[in-house]
């Protein structure tokens, strides 16, 4: 019930959304909530933190800018190599990291993160403090031209749906029981005769390349990469997003993306205040809000669902 | 084919990066012992250390508008670790006591967010560029003559500080009854309780010591560095990997890890600068290649 309004309310805002806000800003929300949702595929419904997604984002952004700028690949074709790169980036960080357990898995995917942050400043081709700029549009399909910003929304918007359908295919398919299991108690998931680890990879590497095609996107959008895309604050944002929508829902990231981003938005004139809003965000989310908005909500409505059940039955 | 001098004055001065490793990273074992929570705003806590040393010498008579109020660097050495460790405490008995018992991935999930309020704070106020500590004393001036280079003073005498510190912690936790009892604790807190101790105080204060170890680190680096609001988040992550380096189980495990990794990362800038910055991260891939629970650790759980 709930789900199918969340649904219907998705497509609906996102088709309006171009005429809501600016078209930049409804892009950078759709980019920003594929990118949670990504990562909530791993916290949400595999149960591992992982500290190191500016990695995959931000690595897919550098791969997408320099593959258009400099080899002139078209805007789709940059997408995919981008999306690819942090899938096989994935696969290698997840197979070091599923070594390690809990809170180490997430020190040791921000510490493996921290070194494609270093390639992106010392690296001769990316950019060093400047990033890569002026990364061009260009046309996809031959006829969608980017530069228009409706259609290049609906372009971004057609990546997120499609993105999202297929997390939302994940999460409802038998493998995505098994994640599901194994986040709720490893051992018996493993005694029942799965193999945790290859599962915890390919959700890892799944995670990774939707993640890297969220940073692909961002990139065509604000026509450049910078250090900001891999800096361990983008991953710790996306934490943000997904605690703040609800973890383990599959609206919930959507909610938290457009709420963080809205809020460096709105407070983007007032300097490192963002950093303190931000910051105490967290400690209240995980003090008191833990479930998300999504959560809280889904646990009113079951409440008042359950209410109405009990005054049908006369008690 | 560099110099013999060269390397030696390049290990010297890895040590010296080695000693803030080894005192962020015990401090961060021996609170993860008692209280299983990883501590992500040691690093800010380490850059409140080097900020109040800097307010205590330069701001504190400006603000207040007393002439000549305020502390210099031995003063800070002392007063500054406590009242680190003060406001740590506060934070322990106020937000991190709530989420025991809980998947320690939250106290991870807290602890960032007062790290990002700590750093947000004090940029509102600072230069991220850094500010100089002009309050180095005087006695610490200088270079002394190591045989092979001069090094300076003040940096040999932050070494052999830290070293202590170090060694002290190591020995009071291993060594003494009060160290017993903290261990005790660690292994089994219900049962410690049963004995009359008072475990919720004994975390409250371990907590204290362990940010208290972050803020002297911070005085000690703050003549050294210039002193900047993201000075602890920069060095926070390398000791993340240090710790998984070295594993959380020993507390001579983190020292000597810290100090080594340190060493390692000065070696490396006299045979391959550019990857100073990351090969610490690199070490970090070979140890979980090769011993997946780190190199002093025991099997974890959870």
């Amino acid at each position: 019930m709930m789900n199918r309004l969340l649904w219907i309310a998705l497509i609906v805002i996102g088709i309006a959304a171009p005429w809501l806000v600016y078209p930049v800003l409804a892009m950078k929300l759709a980019c920003f909530a594929l990118f949670a949702c990504a990562f909530n595929l791993l916290l949400g419904y595999t149960g591992l933190l992982s500290f190191g997604h500016a990695a995959f984002f931000g690595g897919a952004a550098y791969i997408t800018a320099y593959v258009i700028k400099v080899w002139e690949l078209s805007p789709i074709a940059g997408i995919v190599l981008g999306t690819l790169f942090a899938g096989v980036l994935g696969a290698a960080f997840g197979a070091l990291a599923i070594r390690r357990h809990g809170i180490y898995f997430a020190m040791v995917t921000l510490a493996l993160a921290q070194i494609i942050y270093f390639l992106a400043l010392q690296l001769p081709f990316t950019g060093g403090e400047n990033g890569l700029q002026g990364v061009p549009r260009g046309t996809a399909l031959g006829v969608i031209n980017l530069d228009d910003p409706i259609q290049m929304y609906f372009f971004v918007f057609a990546i997120f749906l499609l993105g999202f359908a297929a997390i939302w295919r994940v999460v409802n398919s038998p493998f995505g029981k098994v994640l599901t299991a194994i986040r709720e108690n490893e051992d018996r998931a493993r005694s029942l005769g799965y193999a945790v680890e290859r599962y915890k990879l390919i959700a890892f590497t799944l995670s990774a390349a939707l993640a890297g095609t969220a940073g692909a996107t961002k990139t065509l959008v604000f026509q450049f990469a910078s250090l900001t895309d891999v800096h361990w604050q983008m991953s710790g944002a996306v934490i943000l997003m997904t605690l703040l929508g609800g973890m383990g829902t599959l609206f919930g990231p959507v909610i938290g993306a457009i709420i963080v981003v809205a809020l460096q938005t709105q407070l983007s004139g007032m300097g490192s205040w963002v950093e303190v809003c931000i910051g105490a965000i967290f400690v209240v989310c995980v003090l008191v809000f833990r479930q998300g908005v999504i959560g809280e909500l889904g646990r009113w409505f079951g409440q008042s669902r359950s209410r109405k059940r009990k005054q049908a039955a006369g008690e | 084919m560099p110099s013999l001098n060269m390397v030696l004055a390049q290990a010297m001065l890895g040590l010296n990066v080695g000693i803030f490793y080894a005192m962020l990273s015990l401090g961060l074992a021996v609170i993860f012992g008692l209280l299983g929570v990883i501590n992500f705003a040691h690093g800010a806590f380490y850059m409140l250390g080097a900020f109040l040393a800097l307010i205590g010498y330069s701001y504190l008579s400006v603000w207040l508008g007393i002439d000549g109020f305020g502390f210099g660097f031995w003063a800070a050495l002392i007063i500054v670790p406590i009242v680190v460790a003060i406001i740590g405490m506060i934070i322990e008995r106020l937000l991190l006591r709530r989420l025991y018992g809980q998947d320690p991935i939250y106290g991870l999930l807290l602890t960032f967010g007062v790290a990002l309020i700590m750093q947000g704070l004090f940029t509102n106020y600072f230069s991220v560029a850094g500010t100089p500590y002009p309050g180095k004393p005087e006695s610490l001036g200088g270079a002394i003559n190591l045989g092979f280079m001069y090094f300076p003073t003040y940096r040999l005498f932050s070494i052999v500080l830290s070293i202590v510190v170090c060694l002290a912690t190591w020995f009071v936790i291993e060594r003494t009854r009060l160290g017993s009892t903290l261990r005790a604790g660690v292994e089994n807190p219900q049962l410690t309780q049963a004995f009359g101790i008072n475990v919720p105080r004994m975390i409250t204060l371990t907590f204290g010591f362990g940010v208290g170890l972050a803020g002297l680190a911070g005085v000690l680096a703050a003549p050294i560095y210039s002193v900047s609001p993201l000075m602890g988040a920069d060095l926070i992550v390398v000791v993340f990997a240090v710790v998984v380096i070295g594993g959380m189980g020993s507390i001579m495990g983190a020292i000597v890890t810290g100090l080594a990794l340190g060493l390692i990362q000065g070696l490396t800038k006299v045979v391959y600068p550019p990857a100073a910055n990351t090969v610490i991260f690199f070490i970090m891939v070979a140890v979980l290649l090769i011993r997946p629970a780190g190199l002093f650790g025991k099997h974890e759980k959870g």
